[in-house]
């Protein structure tokens, strides 16, 4: 009875990805990397979750408070990371990941904040996302508002070389610049270990790392321009499972 | 210091099977050939020696060198006449030192 169900759900997802034309950055990697990704012994990224664990039991700040005091086991979370950046009603603006766990840190552990892609952030994160492995990505309905401000940078022409992040990534997604392939850039596997930094990178350093290739000034990390186009490219992935925290080149 | 080496291997094994350790320890590997953002360069820094014992008795041990990318990946395979604890320990510059331990049950 259980294994004609299993064979159905596999047989629609099947069909169903063979009818999205999105194709994660993981399937135009080579065979070894993608073994390295799914391989949790190999994939380097367990080195952040390793991290994570430890600071997740670790009282901090004057509250004298843990992540797990709150929380419970990270098991916990399982899928949140696929749920962000979400709408934070107290702020009533969006917020990322990233972003959540620094409010969690001030504003429970009141401790300081550790700063975007600092180690000990990108460790927590890394926890936080690997248990929303194979969770589909969705979109808040929420921030339609920040999605469509998030549209508008992505098609914005900008830097020295004057292009935008859509004229590569979705005009001439699967051709190839300076011999690398271009993906179709969908954020589902953030943060991720690139082999390029030899360490583990938030999407809006991959976004800087963008900015900066076509000789723009990059934002400020946390900068509302950043989040809006996470949340833009949350809706563009809404619906693809989860990798994180994946392995790219 | 305790979170930065990983070991992985199969929890159960045959008696003479040959199987997988996995090894991964966080590490800047940094090669004392690189010129910093001021120009000078920046020392060395990378792991030196990775030592894999066995309920305390040294298996092996490989030098490392400055080639070696950052967080370095080694697997080996090995096989078990009886259950141990598998000890991994790498050491390295400026006083590195990180242990990682996984408990093989030999069926």
């Amino acid at each position: 009875m259980r294994l004609p169900l299993v064979l159905l759900l596999v047989a629609w997802a099947a069909a169903a990805a063979a009818q999205d034309a999105r194709r994660s950055g993981y399937a135009d990697m080579g065979p070894a990397l993608r073994a390295m990704q799914d391989d949790d012994a190999a994939n380097p990224a367990s080195l952040w979750v390793l991290e994570g664990s430890a600071l997740w039991g670790a009282r901090d700040g004057a509250a004298q408070r843990a992540c797990a005091d709150c929380h419970g086991a990270p098991e916990t979370l399982q899928g949140v990371a696929g749920r962000y950046p979400a709408f934070d009603a107290k702020r009533a603006s969006a917020v990322d990941l990233a972003g959540r766990i620094e409010e969690c840190r001030t504003e429970r552990q009141q401790a300081p904040p550790f700063g975007r892609e600092t180690r000990p952030l990108l460790a927590l994160e890394a926890l936080v996302v690997r248990q929303s492995r194979g969770v589909p990505l969705a979109a808040d309905p929420a921030l339609a508002a920040v999605a469509s401000v998030g549209e508008t940078l992505w098609r914005q022409r900008i830097g020295q070389l004057d292009l935008s992040c859509a004229q590569c990534h979705d005009d001439r997604a699967g051709l190839r610049l300076g011999g690398t392939p271009i993906p179709q850039a969908h954020a589902t596997a953030y943060p991720v270990y690139r082999l390029e930094w030899q360490g583990l990178g938030s999407l809006q350093r991959r976004l800087r790392n963008c900015m900066t290739g076509v000789r723009a000034a990059p934002y400020a990390y946390g900068s509302q321009e950043y989040l809006a186009l996470e949340v833009y490219l949350a809706r563009r992935s809404a619906g693809m499972p989860h990798e994180g925290p994946g392995v790219r080149p | 210091m305790s979170a930065r080496g990983l070991v992985s291997a199969p929890a159960r094994v045959k008696r003479g099977e040959v199987f997988e350790v996995k090894t991964l320890v966080a590490h800047p590997m940094e090669t004392g050939f690189r010129p910093g953002f001021d120009g000078r360069l920046i020392p060395r820094d990378i792991v030196t020696r990775m030592a894999v014992s066995l309920d305390g008795a040294e298996l092996f041990a490989m030098e490392m060198s400055p080639a070696i990318a950052a967080n370095p990946y080694v697997a080996f395979p090995m096989t078990l006449e009886k259950g141990g604890v598998l000890t991994v320990e790498w050491r390295g510059d400026n006083g590195f030192v990180a242990e990682a331990r996984i408990a093989i049950a030999v069926a």
